[in-house]
C-alpha cells in the first residue's frame, strides 16, 4: 500500500511535472505572439515592450476610434493577440486633433503626455511610425508626376517633401520626389493608403524598426538644437577585442612579439 | 408555467445578465452606445466608473507594468463587488464560456458520456496552478501572460471587436469539456475561475443548505458544476462555504423541496434556526 | 511656404545646358507602331485627360488594352504622364461598364419616365429617340432638340454631331461641356484676336524667365506642363521667376517664389494694376513698346451693365415661381444692382459711382474704339492703395507686406529683356466677367510687346482634351460653325451648306442656346428632347437641383451616351452604352494647337458603339422631308425657318433621301475606302467601317456589318478643308498617323509655333510681305472694324474702322459678382478638381488606386474658421447656399489651405454633389459658369 506521504509526493511531482511543460509551451506560444516588431499602434502608444506589459485589451481606443481606423487583433491576425493596431493601407490614422483614441486608455499604455505639447493634446507630435520610400518602385523616381503621398499628408512640406531635380533624359521636365522627414512623420500612413503603386512603394514601419540612432557622443558643429542631445550624454567607457585586456596584461604579454 | 419558471429562473436571469453585457459592450462598438464601453478586461461603465479585471491587473503588476490610477480603481471596484456578491458570480453570470460549457456539460450528460468515463482524472486544484504559473511567466515575459490564451478575453473580445479563429478556441473548450473532462475548462483548468474562488472566500452572499427539507434526490448535486461544495447536502444543514461555488442558484431552483437557498453569510444559520423553531411551534 | 522654397533652392542644381527644344529621341525609343512582339502590340494615341495632350502609347493583347506607357517620343511629355494619365489602361475596364442600352419601362415594357431602366434593343433605342425628337421638332420646331456635347468628343464625331444637328435638324442647341471651361478664354480671343485660341504654344516654358500662374493650379490640373516650369526654375533659380495667384494656397505655390493671395474676382483689379503701372510710368521710365503699339493696336471698350448671365424675370420658369425667394435674392441682380463702396471707385470713369443703380442688360458682345487717353482714364482708379485694399485675398496678411507683392509682380512684366508668360485656367475663364479678365492679360502683354513671341505672352490653359480641337475648332458651339466661322454670319452658313451639301438656307442662323440655355430651356419646357453626349451635365452644372428636377419631372425625353452610370445617365430616360476613347479612331487636340491622332485598340465593351456610330444611325431615321420644311419662330430665334426641300430636290434628293444619306453615305464619303493594305488601317480594327467580331443588333434589329467605307478618314478631310486657307490649316489625315502630333496651322507640312509673329506663322509673314512691312499680324477677322466712343458709351453717329491685323486693349473695370458673403451666407466657395480625379469622375472613381488614393471630396478650411463654426477636422458639415446643400468632410490640413471666410471643394464626387449649391451665373458675354464664386454658409452635420 502507498503511504499517503509519498502518494502526496507523487501528486506534487506530477503536478509541477505537467506545470512545468505547460509553462514550457504556453511561454514559447507567448513570446511568439509578442514578437510581432511590424505592429502599428495608436498613437501615444508606449514603447513595443512597456506597451505590451501595460496594455489590457479591453479595446476602448478602438471604439474611440471615428474612423474604425484601429483594430484589436485577433487570433490569426499575427499580431500579440487583443491588442490594438491599424493598418494604414487599410485604414490610416486621421490624425484627429482631440486625438480621442488616447485619453480613454485606462492603463497609460497610451500615454497621453507623449503627445501633448503645452497642455493642450498634440496629434502633430504622435510618432506611431516612419514613413518608407522604396525608391525602386515609387514611380515619382521615373518621372511619373504622381507626389499622390505628399498630397495626402496631413503635414505637407513637413513630413513629406517634395525635392525636385531636372530629369536630364526629357531635357524639360523636372523629377518631384517625395522625401520623409522622419523627425515631422508621425506614421498615421495616409501616404502608404493614398499610394497609387499595386503594393505601396511608401510604407509605415514601426519608429524603432525603421530609425537609426545617432550616438550622443558627436554632436552637429553646425547645428545649435543638436546640443539638446548631450543632456543623454555619459560617462564613455569602451571596450574592444584589442582593449579587452587590461593594459598590464597585454604589456607583459609578449610571446609573440618575434 | 409556473413550475417552468421557478425551475429555470435563475438560469434565465443569468442568461439575460450574461447576454445582456455582451449587447451592451456590442453596441458601444458597433453603434455607439455609451452604457458599457471596452469589454471585460477594462470598462467604463456611463463614461464615468472605470471597471478592470483585477487578475488582469495582477498579472500586469507582475509584469512589471506601471499600473495606472483608472486600471487600479477599476480593478478594485471589481474586486470589491466579487467580494461582495461572491466572486465566482463572475463566472455564472457574467463570462460568455460559461454559455458554452454549460450547454457542453448538458450535452455531455444526455449523450451519457460520463457513463464511460465515471472517474474524473483530473484535480480541481489545477486552476490554482494555472494561476500561479500565470503570475510567473508574466514576471519571466514582462508581458500579462494569461491575457494572450485567455479563451474568456478571446471570445468576448471576440464578439464585440471581431472573433478571427477565435471560434477555434471556443470549440476546443467545448469538445474538452464534452468529450475529455467534465467541466473541465472552467471547473478545473480556468485560472480566472480560481482566481474569483479566491476573491470569493469570503463573499457574503452564500448558499444555505437546510438539510431537515431535504429529501435526498440529488438533484442539486447532479447540476452543480462545482459539486464538491455541495459536500453538506444531506448531512448536515450549513452553508456552502467554499470559494469554488459559483453562485449560480441551479441547485436552488432544481430542489423541489426548499432544501437549498441564497442568503448573507451568517444570517442562514440564523434563518434556519429560526424557520425550525417555528416548524416546532406549528 | 518658406521653408520649401528654401529647400527647393537648396536642391536645385546648378543651370542645366540641356538644350529643351528640338532635342532628339534616341531611335531605339522611337515607337514602332504596328510590331507585334510577344503577343502584344503597341501604338501611339493620346492621353484621355486633360489638355496638356500628353502622347502615350498602348499596349494591347488579346483584344484587351493591358498596359499604357508615356510615347518617349511625344514632344509634350517625352515619355512621363502624371498618375492619371498613368492609369489609362484601366479607365475603360471598370466593373460597372455600361454594356446594353437602357430605357425606363412601365410593367408592359412600355416607355414610362417614371419606369425603372430596362435593356432594350438598339432597335427599340433607336425608335423612341425618333419618336421624340419627332415630337419636339413638332412642338418646339429645330429650338426644342438639344444636345449637350464636349469637349472630350473626339473630333470627328464632334463633327458629326454639329452636322446632324446643325445641317439636318437645323437646331443650334448643341453647346459642348466646354462652355463651361474654356469660353471665356474664346470669347477674349476673338475680341483680342479676332481669331480663337493661344498664339504661343507650350515651348514658351523653356524660353521664358517668369511665369506668372493667374487662376491657376497648374501643379495639380497640368503636371506635366508644371514639371516643364518646375525644370526651368531649377535651370537659372535666380533669374527665373515663378509668381501664384490665386484665392486660395494650393500645390502651385509650392515652386513660386511670390504668392498672391486675391480676394475672389478682384483679378481684374489686379490686372489693372499692373497696366496702370505701365501706362503711368511710361513716361518717366519709357516702358510701352509704343512702336509696336501703334501700329499693331487699338484701343477699345463696351457697356458695362451687362449683368451676371443669371436667369431674367421674363424668363418663363422665374414667372412660374420656380425660384424660391432666397435664390430670388441673387438672381434679382441680374436686372439690378446698386453699386458697392468695393467697385465704385472702379465704376466711376464708366459714369456710375457707389450708390448708384446699375440697370442691367443681357450680356452684349458690341464694342467700339476708343483713344489711349480714354483707356488711361479707365486705369486711373487703380492705385496701389485702392487695389491693395479691395484685392488681398488673406485677412492675416499685412497691406505692406501685400502692397510690396504687387510692386513685384507689376516690375516683373515692366522689367525690359525679361519674358514674362502668363498662364490661366478656370480662375480667370469661370469668372462674371472672365472675358473681360482674359482680355486684360492681353493688354499687359501687348504694351509691353510681350505676346506672341518665344518665351513671352498670355496663354491660356485648356481643360479638356479636346476642348480646343474639337469643341472650338470645329466649333461644337451653339454659334459657331467649323474653323472659326459663325453661325450668325450668312456668309459662313453658305460656306457650310456647299461643303455639306445641303441646299442654301438649310442652317439656322440664331445661335444662342448655350449650354446653361439648354438647361434653362428644358427648365422652360422648350427643349423636348436633350442629348448627353461624353460629358456629365446633370453633375457638371451649377444649380444642379432646377436642371434634375426638369429632366425628372417635365415632359421631355433626355438620353445620355456613357460608358458608365453616372448622375447623367441616373437623370436621363434612355442610356446608350458607349464605346470609350480607344475602342474608336479617334484625334484631339490641346491647349497648344496640336492635333494628335489615334487608331482604334480595341473593340468596344459588350454592346457598346461609338458616339459617331449613334449619330449615323439616327440620322437614317430621318428623311430630308421630316426635318427641311419650313419652321415657325421659337425660343430666341424670332424668324421663321424657310422651307428648303424644293432646293433639296432641285439638288438631285427626294422626299425620301435620309439624313445619313445626306450628311454620311453621299458620294464623296463613299471614296474613303476601307483598305487592309493601306500601312494606317492594317491590322486595326474598324469597328465602324466593318462591323466587328461581336455581331451587335444594330438600330435595324439585324447584325451591324459597317458602312462599308472610313467614315473617321472623310469627317477629318471634309472637316479639315473647312480650316485650309484660313490660317486654321490642318494636314491630312495619313499624316497624323505618322506624327506625334502637329501645332495647326500646318502649311507646307510644317507646323507652327508662335502665330501672329511673322517670323513662325506664315499666314503673318504673308500679312507683313515676309515682315517687311512689320513682325506681326494679328490676322483675325472677327469684328475687324469699330465704331468709335468713350468710356461711357458708343458714338452712334462714328463711322467703322477697319482693324486689320490689329489687335485691341480694352478698357474693363473691376466688378463685383452677383453673390458674396454676407451676415448670412458668410463664407466664399471655391470649387475645381484634384490631380487624381478627372471632372465628375466617371472614369477615375472606377481606377481603385485612384479612389483609393482620394475616395472622397473634402472641404478645405482654415483652421481657426473651422474652430469658429465649431467643426472639427475630418467632422462632417453642411455646405448651404441659397440653393441647397452637401454634406462633406471638414479639412483644415493638406493640399489646399484657404484662408479665412474662403472653403474649396472639388466636385469629382457625386456623393459630395457640389453644384447643387453653386451659383449658375456666368460670363454674361461667353456665357460660362462662374464655379469659382458664390455664398455659403458652413455648419455641423
Amino acid at each position: 500500500m502507498i503511504s499517503d506521504r509519498r502518494k502526496f509526493i507523487l501528486n506534487t511531482a506530477r503536478a509541477v511535472g505537467i506545470t512545468a511543460i505547460g509553462g514550457f509551451v504556453w511561454s514559447a506560444y507567448v513570446e511568439e505572439a509578442i514578437a510581432s516588431p511590424l505592429t502599428l499602434r495608436p498613437p501615444g502608444a508606449l514603447v513595443e515592450d512597456d506597451f505590451l506589459k501595460a496594455c489590457i485589451k479591453c479595446g476602448l481606443c478602438v471604439e474611440a476610434c471615428p474612423y474604425d481606423t484601429l483594430l484589436l487583433s485577433k487570433p490569426g491576425d499575427n499580431k500579440p493577440l487583443g491588442t490594438p493596431y491599424f493598418v494604414p493601407r487599410d485604414i490610416p490614422c486621421y490624425m484627429c486633433p482631440d486625438i480621442p483614441c488616447v485619453p480613454v486608455c485606462p492603463t497609460g499604455a497610451l500615454d497621453e503626455s507623449s503627445v501633448t505639447t503645452d497642455g493642450e493634446l498634440d496629434i502633430n507630435i504622435a510618432e506611431m511610425g516612419v514613413a518608407v520610400v522604396d525608391a525602386h518602385s515609387c514611380i515619382a523616381f521615373w518621372g511619373i508626376q504622381c507626389d499622390a503621398c505628399y498630397r495626402a499628408c496631413p503635414l505637407l512640406g513637413e513630413a513629406i517633401k517634395i525635392e525636385y531635380s531636372q530629369n536630364k533624359r526629357t531635357g524639360k521636365h523636372a523629377y518631384r520626389i517625395p522625401v520623409i522627414d522622419a523627425d515631422a512623420c508621425t506614421g498615421c500612413g495616409l501616404c502608404e493608403k493614398a499610394c497609387v503603386t499595386e503594393k505601396a512603394a511608401v510604407a509605415i514601419l514601426p519608429t524603432q524598426v525603421a530609425l537609426g540612432k545617432v550616438g550622443d557622443y558627436y554632436i552637429k558643429g553646425w547645428d545649435k538644437e543638436d546640443e539638446k542631445r548631450l543632456e543623454n550624454a555619459h560617462e564613455i567607457k569602451s571596450t574592444t577585442d584589442i582593449s579587452k585586456r587590461s593594459a598590464m596584461d597585454s604589456l607583459n604579454d609578449s610571446e609573440d612579439l618575434y | 408555467m409556473n413550475t417552468l419558471w421557478n425551475n429555470y429562473r435563475y438560469l434565465i436571469l443569468r442568461r439575460l445578465s450574461q447576454v445582456g453585457i455582451l449587447v451592451l459592450y456590442f453596441g458601444a462598438n458597433a453603434w455607439g452606445w455609451n452604457i458599457l464601453l471596452g469589454n471585460l478586461s477594462s470598462s467604463n461603465l456611463l463614461g464615468i466608473v472605470p471597471l478592470s479585471d483585477p487578475y488582469a491587473a495582477l498579472q500586469m503588476f507582475a509584469a512589471g507594468a506601471v499600473i495606472a490610477g483608472d486600471l487600479l480603481i477599476g480593478a478594485i471596484i471589481v474586486a470589491f463587488f466579487y467580494f461582495l456578491v461572491g466572486g465566482r458570480a463572475f463566472c455564472s453570470w457574467v463570462c460568455p464560456i460559461n454559455m458554452v460549457t454549460d450547454f457542453a456539460g448538458w450535452l455531455r450528460s444526455k449523450l451519457e458520456v460520463g457513463k464511460m468515463q465515471a472517474k474524473q482524472p483530473a484535480s480541481r486544484n489545477i486552476r490554482y496552478w494555472v494561476l500561479a504559473l500565470s503570475l510567473i511567466l508574466s514576471t519571466m515575459l514582462g508581458v500579462a501572460a494569461f491575457e494572450f490564451i485567455s479563451p474568456i478575453s478571446m471570445v468576448h473580445r471576440g464578439i464585440v471587436f471581431g472573433l478571427g479563429f477565435g471560434w477555434a478556441a471556443v470549440l476546443i473548450i467545448f469538445l474538452f469539456d464534452l468529450f475529455v473532462l467534465k467541466h473541465g475548462w472552467c471547473g478545473h483548468i480556468c485560472p480566472l475561475g480560481g482566481f474569483y474562488s479566491l476573491v470569493g472566500k469570503y463573499s457574503l452572499l452564500r448558499v444555505w443548505h437546510d438539510k431537515d427539507n431535504c429529501t435526498e434526490c440529488m438533484k442539486c448535486k447532479a447540476v452543480c458544476p462545482e459539486r464538491q461544495v455541495l459536500h453538506m447536502v444531506a448531512v448536515n444543514s450549513e452553508t456552502v462555504l467554499s470559494g469554488e461555488c459559483t453562485n449560480c442558484g441551479r441547485c436552488i431552483e432544481v430542489c423541489d423541496d426548499d432544501a437549498l437557498g441564497f442568503s448573507l453569510r451568517g444570517y442562514a444559520e440564523k434563518n434556519l434556526a429560526k424557520n425550525k423553531k417555528m416548524g416546532e411551534n406549528q | 511656404m518658406s521653408l520649401s522654397r528654401r529647400e527647393f533652392l537648396k536642391s536645385s542644381a546648378a543651370a542645366s545646358a540641356a538644350a529643351a527644344i528640338g532635342m532628339s529621341v534616341p531611335a531605339e525609343l522611337e515607337a514602332a507602331a504596328n510590331t507585334a512582339e510577344g503577343g502584344w502590340r503597341w501604338d501611339k494615341a493620346a492621353c484621355r485627360f486633360c489638355g496638356t495632350g500628353c502622347g502615350i502609347m498602348m499596349a494591347t493583347k488579346n483584344g484587351k488594352i493591358v498596359a499604357v506607357k508615356g510615347d518617349p517620343a511625344a514632344p509634350v511629355n517625352r515619355g512621363l504622364n502624371c498618375i492619371k494619365g498613368y492609369f489609362n489602361a484601366k479607365i475603360m475596364y471598370g466593373a460597372d461598364r455600361l454594356t446594353k442600352p437602357l430605357l425606363r419601362v412601365d410593367a408592359n415594357g412600355n416607355f414610362d419616365k417614371k419606369g425603372k431602366f430596362s435593356e432594350v434593343s438598339w432597335e427599340r433605342a433607336f425608335d423612341e429617340m425618333e419618336l421624340n425628337i419627332k415630337k419636339a421638332l413638332k412642338v418646339s420646331g429645330p429650338e426644342g432638340v438639344g444636345v449637350f456635347a464636349s469637349g472630350q468628343y473626339t473630333i470627328m464625331e464632334g463633327y458629326a454631331a454639329q452636322k446632324v444637328m446643325k445641317a439636318g435638324f437645323r437646331s443650334n442647341a448643341i453647346d459642348p461641356n466646354a462652355r463651361h471651361c474654356m469660353a471665356s478664354a474664346v470669347v477674349g480671343f476673338y475680341q483680342t484676336f479676332g481669331v480663337d485660341e493661344p498664339s504661343g504654344c507650350y515651348d514658351d516654358i523653356e524660353l521664358t524667365d517668369t511665369v506668372v500662374s493667374w487662376g491657376s493650379n497648374m501643379a495639380e490640373m497640368h503636371p506635366i506642363l508644371w514639371s516643364r516650369v518646375t525644370d526651368r526654375k531649377l535651370s537659372d533659380p535666380e533669374r527665373v521667376k515663378v509668381i501664384s495667384i490665386q484665392t486660395y494656397t494650393h500645390r502651385t505655390s509650392d515652386l513660386a517664389d511670390t504668392e498672391i493671395i486675391f480676394s475672389p474676382n478682384t483679378d481684374t483689379a489686379l490686372w489693372n494694376y499692373v497696366a496702370r503701372e505701365i501706362v503711368m510710368r511710361d513716361d518717366a521710365e519709357k516702358i510701352i513698346d509704343w512702336n509696336f503699339v501703334k501700329k499693331h493696336m487699338i484701343f477699345a471698350a463696351g457697356p458695362v451693365n451687362i449683368g451676371y448671365g443669371m436667369r431674367r424675370n421674363t424668363d418663363k420658369s422665374i414667372k412660374e415661381g420656380k425660384y424660391t425667394d432666397l435664390e430670388m435674392e441673387t438672381i434679382s441682380k441680374e436686372m439690378k444692382t446698386t453699386v458697392s463702396a468695393k467697385e465704385g471707385p472702379a465704376l466711376e470713369p464708366f459714369g456710375y459711382k457707389e450708390g448708384d443703380t446699375m440697370t442691367h442688360k443681357g450680356g452684349t458682345l458690341g464694342h467700339w474704339e476708343i483713344s489711349f487717353e480714354e483707356y488711361k482714364k479707365s486705369l486711373e482708379p487703380y492705385t496701389l492703395d485702392y487695389t491693395a485694399k479691395i484685392v488681398k485675398g488673406d485677412p492675416d496678411e499685412s497691406i505692406e507686406s501685400f502692397k510690396k507683392k504687387l510692386q513685384e509682380l507689376a516690375n516683373l512684366y515692366i522689367e525690359k529683356d525679361r519674358k514674362v508668360v502668363s498662364f490661366w485656367t478656370m480662375g480667370m475663364n469661370q469668372h462674371t466677367r472672365g472675358t473681360w479678365t482674359n482680355t486684360l492679360a492681353y493688354n499687359v502683354h501687348f504694351m509691353l510687346n510681350k505676346q506672341a513671341r518665344p518665351g513671352s505672352g498670355a496663354f491660356s490653359l485648356t481643360g479638356q482634351p479636346s476642348a480646343c480641337g474639337t469643341a472650338r475648332e470645329v466649333g461644337t458651339f451653339t454659334h459657331r460653325l467649323p474653323a472659326d466661322m459663325m453661325v450668325k454670319n450668312p456668309k459662313h452658313r453658305a460656306i457650310a451648306e456647299k461643303k455639306w451639301m445641303i441646299p442654301a438656307g438649310t442652317l439656322n442662323g440664331v445661335g444662342k442656346q448655350h449650354i446653361m440655355k439648354i438647361h434653362r430651356d428644358i427648365e422652360d419646357g422648350l427643349i423636348k428632347f436633350a442629348w448627353v453626349n461624353v460629358c456629365n451635365p446633370y453633375q457638371d452644372s451649377a444649380s444642379a437641383t432646377h436642371w434634375i428636377k426638369a429632366a425628372r419631372e417635365m415632359d421631355n425625353f433626355i438620353v445620355t451616351s456613357d460608358g458608365y452610370p453616372g448622375i447623367s445617365a441616373k437623370v436621363s430616360d434612355l442610356i446608350l452604352p458607349t464605346a470609350m476613347i480607344y475602342e474608336k479612331w479617334g484625334a484631339y487636340g490641346n491647349a497648344e494647337r496640336r492635333t494628335q491622332h489615334w487608331r482604334q485598340q480595341v473593340l468596344p465593351v459588350g454592346d457598346s458603339m461609338s458616339d459617331t456610330w449613334q449619330w449615323m444611325e439616327l440620322s437614317k431615321r430621318f428623311k430630308i422631308s421630316e426635318v427641311w420644311g419650313a419652321y415657325a419662330p421659337s425660343g430666341p430665334r424670332k424668324k421663321a425657318l424657310p422651307d428648303v426641300l424644293e432646293k433639296a430636290y432641285a439638288m438631285g434628293y427626294n422626299k425620301d433621301t435620309t439624313l445619313f444619306e445626306v450628311l454620311f453615305a453621299n458620294k464623296v464619303a463613299t471614296t474613303y475606302k476601307l483598305d487592309q493594305k493601306d500601312p494606317i488601317q492594317t491590322g486595326y480594327d474598324n469597328s465602324e467601317g466593318y462591323g466587328d467580331s461581336r455581331n451587335v443588333v444594330g438600330s435595324d434589329g439585324k447584325v451591324f456589318n459597317g458602312y462599308g467605307f472610313f467614315i473617321q478618314k472623310y469627317l477629318w478631310e471634309e472637316y479639315a478643308a473647312f480650316t485650309r486657307g484660313h490660317g486654321h490649316d490642318l494636314a491630312p489625315f495619313n499624316m497624323y498617323h505618322k506624327v506625334r502630333g502637329l501645332k495647326w496651322p500646318v502649311v507646307d507640312g510644317k507646323e507652327t509655333a508662335w502665330r501672329f509673329n511673322a517670323k513662325y506663322d506664315p499666314y503673318a509673314a504673308k500679312a507683313t510681305n515676309n515682315g517687311e512691312t512689320g513682325e506681326f499680324a494679328f490676322y483675325g477677322t472677327l469684328a475687324k472694324a469699330l465704331q468709335s466712343g468713350t468710356l461711357g458709351g458708343k458714338d452712334k453717329s462714328s463711322k467703322k474702322v477697319s482693324l486689320k491685323n490689329k489687335a485691341k486693349i480694352f478698357a474693363r473695370p473691376y466688378m463685383d459678382p452677383p453673390e458674396m458673403p454676407d451676415a448670412k451666407y458668410d463664407t466664399w466657395l471655391c470649387t475645381g478638381r484634384v490631380l487624381e480625379h478627372w471632372h465628375s469622375g466617371t472614369m477615375t472613381m472606377r481606377v481603385p488606386e485612384l479612389f483609393r488614393a482620394v475616395p472622397e471630396a473634402l472641404c478645405y478650411m482654415h483652421p481657426e474658421d473651422a474652430k469658429k463654426k465649431g467643426l472639427k477636422q475630418g467632422g462632417l458639415a453642411w455646405v448651404e447656399s441659397r440653393r441647397g446643400k452637401v454634406k462633406a468632410r471638414v479639412e483644415t490640413r493638406g493640399r489646399n489651405r484657404p484662408a479665412r471666410g474662403l472653403v474649396f471643394v472639388p466636385w469629382f464626387d457625386e456623393k459630395v454633389f457640389i453644384n447643387k449649391v453653386c451659383l449658375d451665373a456666368t460670363c454674361p458675354m461667353s456665357k460660362q459658369t462662374d464655379f469659382k464664386k458664390c455664398a455659403v454658409k458652413i455648419y455641423k452635420a
